[in-house]
């Protein structure tokens, strides 16, 4: 829970790592890519306030208590959920496994989420895996990368009719919330790896599931947004956007805050540090002080109020994850849905 | 000494045309020029840097490709290595410019595409969508009427503004009329802006504009925080 001005916020950080990317856990031979990965991830963690920045070493493995005291004891995090994310080409025992992830979550059962995760690639044995996984971690939701590479293959669309085999078994095993991140190969290589045209058919396809959208499609936020604007169950997962413009990049950060809350609304935008890159706390207090500025080159874009930032710090994720809010957390009002915008304005682009 | 008439300078002056497809930018504003060498015998070594090693495979060779073309073109030039550092798939790229390769070569049975033509293509139109919307907010700015914007032909926009100049350059690219008395403001099938229309189609325009100018700020900030460089910077910089 956040307090500022006497105003509380449920604070829901629906994007959360436990990774090892220590060089013990690189596959031999793959080195290049395991190093090139985790030092990716931290030069945006330079995106952040300089105070917040860790050094390489710590990056690559942080500890329990680290954890535990940037998320809880410092971040304001209630309620955090794992964005289980594999690698094992490149990592040995998984980037961070929801078995990882779950050796946390098993000491903080009401503070912690796993997400599971699936690759159609897999086939029967990856369907046997999910079956397994939602028993032993209760799974609600799952998150898929789609430029996995996997055996010569470097990713897969959620439109590849094994994975609507997935997406009947997450129905089946009651998971409902599809996390989907988007990363800059697939195949075949010539085309553009970041299209979110198959999370636009698979939520289409699929009603009874919610497809949040990581790090709200970037680099195509302008396909996200289209794409949000018309499905119902397509959601804006806002890591990147918070840890990687809000200080970097101010004045971006104002006008893509403005886009989303005009195209995909208020009510469905997630909070998300996405932990270990950037710590939660300068996040959270930082995205309850911001303010559209009142200057003409904003006037368009709809202002945040406060209501608007309780939903996205945490309410929002709370109804997709059952998650009991106490009742001086909630909104006074129960919140009134945000105005929805005409959809056919896409088709004037 | 160079004896001949290329010179590191002028090479740089050519890979300014080369813009990343993605974000409308020339890469030498994007700092991905990370070297550029020219020996006296007309032997040309450019090197390219991005923001991090897995940028995409098919926009990085699109850069890499087109940088060995602008440079081959120059005087003198005998041999050009374009070389793709710190990169996942900078090995299998280079290997493949060496060859005279296209895409093809450089991951056979991973892409029918050779020349990338599609993706090139809905690129360009993302441009000149991102383009067309900031002269539109210009002209807006400057209290002109919908009907007046919507009017106004390729010769009446102020030639000597980048926008306007990159606009007829990304329509002659995707085969729209680029005459100067065809209409300023077009859809990506060519059709004119409707007046009426002119407000909804801005909204979505000024959109693809800002995915645009916010992945550009993203790679710069990347660039700097990675290599400590400092890089033309139309926006904000990190502090």
């Amino acid at each position: 829970m956040y307090e500022k001005n006497g105003e509380k916020y449920f604070v829901v950080d629906s994007h959360l790592h436990f990774w090892d990317a220590s060089p013990a856990n690189w596959v031999k031979g793959q080195e290049q890519y395991a190093k090139g990965w985790i030092e990716c991830f931290h030069a945006y963690m330079g995106l952040g306030p300089a105070e917040t920045h860790w050094p390489l070493e710590k990056f690559m493995k942080y500890s329990e208590e680290d954890f535990v005291h940037d998320v809880f004891e410092e971040g304001h995090v209630d309620v955090g959920v794992f964005q289980s994310t594999y690698l094992k080409e490149w990592y040995t025992d998984g980037f961070n496994t929801a078995q990882r992830n779950a050796t946390m979550a098993e000491k903080y059962p009401d503070k912690l989420i796993v997400n599971g995760r699936f690759d159609p690639r897999e086939g029967e044995a990856g369907l046997k895996q999910l079956e397994e996984d939602a028993k032993r971690y209760n799974l609600k939701g799952v998150k898929v990368y789609t430029a996995e590479w996997y055996k010569g293959s470097r990713g897969w669309k959620l439109t590849d009719p094994e994975a609507q085999m997935f997406l009947d078994k997450c129905k089946e095993l009651g998971i409902k919330n599809v996390h989907a991140h988007k990363g800059p190969t697939i195949w075949p290589l010539d085309k553009d790896a970041f299209d979110v045209k198959d999370i636009d058919v698979a939520a289409t396809s699929n009603p009874e599931l919610n497809f949040i959208v990581e790090h709200v499609g970037l680099p195509r936020i302008e396909d996200f947004c289209f794409m949000a604007t018309q499905e119902p169950n397509v959601y804006a997962g806002l890591a990147v956007v918070i840890g990687g413009l809000m200080h970097a990049r101010p004045r971006f950060f104002n006008k893509v805050m403005g886009e989303l809350l005009f195209w995909v609304g208020e009510d469905k935008m997630l909070f998300s540090s996405d932990y270990g890159i950037w710590e939660p706390k300068w996040q959270v207090e930082g995205f309850v002080d911001w303010t559209m500025p009142d200057t003409e080159e904003y006037s368009d874009y709809p202002h945040p109020t406060t209501e608007t930032k309780k939903k996205i710090m945490g309410l929002n994720a709370a109804k997709l994850y059952d998650i009991e809010v106490p009742a001086e957390l909630q909104l006074k009002n129960g919140g009134a849905p945000a105005a929805k915008e005409d959809a056919q304005l896409v088709e004037s682009a | 000494m160079s004896a001949i008439e290329t010179t590191t300078a002028s090479v740089i002056g050519a890979l300014a045309e080369v813009y990343d497809p993605e974000l409308d930018e020339p890469i030498t504003r994007l700092g991905f020029v990370s070297s550029c060498h020219v020996s006296s015998d007309g032997e040309v070594e450019v090197v390219l840097r991005l923001p991090t090693p897995q940028c995409a495979p098919n926009f990085a060779f699109l850069m890499a490709a087109d940088a060995r073309q602008v440079v081959r073109r120059l005087p003198d030039v005998r041999a050009v290595t374009i070389k793709l550092e710190d990169h996942y798939t900078g090995a299998e790229i280079n290997a493949a410019l060496d060859r005279g390769e296209g895409f093809t070569g450089a991951f056979p049975g991973e892409t029918v595409d050779d020349d990338l033509d599609a993706l090139r293509h809905l690129f360009l139109r993302k441009a000149l969508i991102g383009r067309q919307s900031r002269l539109c907010e210009a002209l807006l700015a400057r209290g002109e009427s919908p009907e007046r914007i919507t009017g106004r032909r390729l010769e009446d926009l102020p030639e000597d503004h980048p926008d306007a100049r990159r606009c007829v350059e990304l329509r002659r690219r995707l085969g729209l009329a680029d005459d100067p008395s065809s209409a300023a403001f077009v859809l990506p099938s060519g059709e004119p802006v409707a007046p009426s229309e002119l407000k909804r189609w801005l909204r979505t325009a000024r959109l693809v504009r800002m995915s645009l100018e916010v992945n550009g700020g993203i790679c710069r900030s990347l660039l700097q925080v990675r290599h400590g460089v400092a890089i033309d910077d139309p926006e904000e910089v990190l502090t």
